[in-house]
């Protein structure tokens, strides 16, 4: 600046002197030492360590962060580096400018790291200097891989799921949400049990997480309880054992209702008569007779808790002999309902008399004369509930539409493989119970027919691609039966052997 | 001859003596070590005084002297003014002045004919600085630092300057003191030379932490090997016979 104004200033060499310990002559600096005398006058690197100890796990390959995280590196990784860094104490009294792996033997349980740290001394004077640090690797089983080592089925919390109702419909569809979203990766164990499912953690917290996740997609009911398994009053140490007890409510898809009065009063005299159209963590509702629908939420279900009239096993299948479309078409949630008045009578009773009932349905749009549905019968049911009871005057219908009938274009198909698979949890059953295995089969294929059937069931699970299928001409031919689109398929992780083996050769 | 020295452990012996080519003053109440090192090197030829200032034992610092005059900071007592008065030759002039900055010896860095002084020092004061010590008097810095006096030394034949001193201010400091100058270090690389040494026109004396290099620097630019202190007051003799006769 002052050179801008034209004013003359006098140039400035640095000057040389001797270094004071050794005579070579270099410009002079802070300490007036030359590089190597300053050198062996200070070390910056004392105080720092230069040994250290850390633990690591020889089963999962992690090492100990005090107190009690573990971190998985692998050997010369950024992961093990920073963490390696972060061990050394004092460090922050100085500036740490490099860091790298100094090669070792992997088996030699030692890691030589090279530091090139930087430090202010004698009045302002950086000096850098490159030192190596020493850690030993003393094997040390982590908490997790001890246990699994003593016995693997040690469990500190159990979720006990349950459904009182006599299919287990909800536990196939529960799975594939619990499969989809890892909800139950912790678990050590899995149970199937009566009613219900036992889900076993190793720790509390993963198995709160995991109510938590059900809470999330039904709606349930829980409470917990903890046993006291041991304890040390030195140290103040209590080891508990912890149970979650979660209900889910027995409410399930296409049960036919009977709602309370004090309910229908508060639903804005819904009903009383409704069916459940889907259940997620609240109950949506429809009167099949009006199409009103509304939503119970798991608090306000357990509030008054109330069990269906009728559910889905006991559907009767009808033929349609007539259908008349009364109201235009109704957008409820992501279906579509039409009010409609049919002409229905009982398959079994077909060609035997003439009982021909007059019914309104909600399934206007998709029901034609001549297709078979499913609904309940009314008519003939023996209805032994206390809430019906109650409505004083209320006029049964003969029958209730629930669905539309494929069952004879099934007949074709059946026996064949689906295009589709889906995946399931590793889950142990009692032995015990043959009987049940083949009830539980035809609950399955049910089940999975459903799934075809619904593309909003479908929505929250993945479906794979069944690479066994092979599709034929027959199949392709009638595009009546709903099945899976196979852009909603995935395709399955699959390492198999003999493909690398292929690569290899080539 | 250059001597390596300690006050009580302290390697600063600028600090605590005051070597002229006339007197030497040594700091009272040190060890009885520190006056006889003097006392060897330079009884037969000068006074050997030991002081105070102002009650303080940092005399070279507080202090500013040549063969000609000493000029004492007024902090100095009428009893140690006395004292010193009776204890020079008497051909040198001790005086006491009024300067705010009171550590003469860090503002004044002179030999028998120039002076450097504190850019800020008084007008009287240099002044008095002219009459007293006999000298030509600069008003300069040394590498940027205005104490003069502690980060230089110099005597009639050489001098020692901070070693940060540019090559340009080199030449122009020994060309105000005519006498060749040279940058370095005292006590292992520190750069405030006057607190680590006091030099005179035969010999000189330097911290103890001093390295051989920083000795041999010292010795060779002050020209300390081939003088002797008889073949100086020789000189000063013929002089001085040369002006009677």
């Amino acid at each position: 600046m002052a050179e801008e104004a034209g004013q003359f200033i006098v140039r400035q060499t640095r000057g040389t002197v001797l270094c004071c310990k050794c005579g070579v002559l270099i410009t002079a600096n802070g300490p007036n030492m030359c590089e190597k005398c300053l050198r062996s006058e200070v070390d910056i690197t004392e105080g720092l360590q230069k040994h250290v100890i850390i633990s690591h796990c020889p089963e999962c390959n992690s090492y100990l962060q005090p107190p009690r995280t573990w971190i998985k590196a692998e050997l010369e990784s950024k992961e093990l580096l920073t963490f390696c860094v972060k061990r050394l104490k004092n460090l922050n009294k100085v500036r740490l400018v490099h860091a790298e792996f100094v090669w070792t033997e992997p088996h030699s349980k030692r890691i030589k790291v090279r530091l090139r740290i930087q430090k202010e001394i004698l009045n302002g004077f950086i000096a850098e200097q490159a030192y190596v640090v020493e850690y030993v690797q003393q094997e040390h089983m982590c908490e997790s891989c001890s246990r699994i080592q003593a016995n693997p089925d040690q469990w500190v919390a159990n979720v006990q799921l349950r459904q009182h109702v006599s299919h287990r419909r909800t536990f196939f569809y529960l799975e594939q949400l619990i499969l989809k979203h890892d909800a139950a990766v912790h678990a050590i164990k899995i149970k199937q049990m009566d009613h219900g499912i036992d889900f076993f953690f190793a720790n509390r917290s993963h198995a709160v997480k995991f109510v938590d996740f059900i809470g999330k997609v039904t709606p349930v009911k829980s409470r917990h309880d903890k046993k006291l398994v041991s304890h040390d009053s030195k140290s103040n140490n209590q080891n508990f054992k912890y149970t979650f007890s979660v209900e889910i409510s027995p409410i399930c898809r296409e049960d036919l209702i009977c709602l309370p009065l004090k309910v229908a009063v508060g639903l804005g005299n819904l009903g009383p008569l409704v069916i459940c159209r889907k259940v997620t963590n609240s109950i949506a509702l429809l009167d099949p007779l009006t199409l009103r629908h509304c939503f119970l939420d798991a608090d306000q279900y357990w509030r008054s808790s109330f069990e269906s009239l009728l559910t889905s096993r006991q559907l009767v299948e009808y033929i349609v002999l007539d259908v008349e479309v009364v109201s235009p078409e109704v957008n409820i949630g992501d279906s579509r309902y039409t009010l409609a008045d049919a002409q229905v009578a009982r398959v079994s009773d077909f060609g035997k008399n003439d009982t021909i009932f007059n019914i309104r349905t909600h399934l206007g749009h998709l029901l034609s004369p001549g297709d078979y549905a499913l609904g309940y019968d009314l008519y003939r049911a023996n209805i032994n509930d206390m809430e019906l009871e109650r409505y004083r005057g209320l006029i049964l219908p003969e029958a209730i539409l629930i669905k539309k009938s494929y069952e004879e274009k099934r007949q074709k198909k059946r026996g064949k493989p689906r295009s589709w698979k889906l995946k399931s949890l590793n889950m142990e059953v009692d032995e015990t119970r043959n009987r049940e295995e083949e009830k539980k089969d035809v609950e399955y294929e049910e089940f999975l027919r459903d799934l075809e059937e619904n593309p909003e069931l479908r929505f929250n699970i993945s479906l794979y691609r069944n690479r066994d299928y092979q599709p034929s001409i027959a199949s392709t031919a009638d595009g009546d039966v709903p099945s899976v689109p196979l852009e909603e398929l995935l395709a399955d992780l699959d390492l198999s052997e003999d493909e690398g083996g292929d690569d290899m050769t080539e | 001859m250059a001597t390596r020295l300690q006050f009580e452990n302290s390697c600063e012996v600028g600090v605590f003596s005051k070597l002229t080519n006339a007197y030497c003053l040594v700091a009272i109440g040190g060890s009885e070590n520190f006056y006889s090192t003097f006392e060897d090197e330079l009884a037969d030829v000068i006074p050997v005084v030991k002081t105070s200032i102002g009650g303080t034992r940092i005399i070279g610092r507080l202090c500013a002297g040549n063969k000609n005059g000493l000029l004492l900071p007024h902090t100095t007592t009428d009893q140690e003014l006395q004292h010193l008065r009776n204890s020079v030759p008497d051909q040198v002039v001790v005086q006491r002045i009024e300067e705010r900055l009171s550590a003469l010896g860090n503002c004044i860095a002179c030999n028998d004919h120039v002076a450097l002084t504190h850019p800020d020092l008084d007008k009287e004061t240099e002044e008095m600085i002219a009459d007293v010590l006999g000298v030509e008097v600069f008003r300069q810095t040394i590498a940027g630092n205005i104490l003069v006096g502690s980060y230089c030394a110099f005597s009639n034949r050489g001098g020692l300057v901070h070693p940060h001193t540019s090559v340009e201010d080199l030449d122009e400091l020994s060309t105000l003191l005519q006498v060749p100058l040279v940058a370095g270090t005292v006590n292992r690389g520190s750069e405030v030379i006057a607190a680590g040494m006091t030099v005179n026109d035969w010999t000189s004396f330097c911290g103890s932490d001093t390295t051989a290099t920083e000795l041999s620097v010292i010795e060779s630019v002050f020209k300390l090997r081939e003088a002797q202190p008889s073949a100086i007051v020789d000189e000063m003799r013929k002089s001085l016979i040369d002006s009677y006769v």
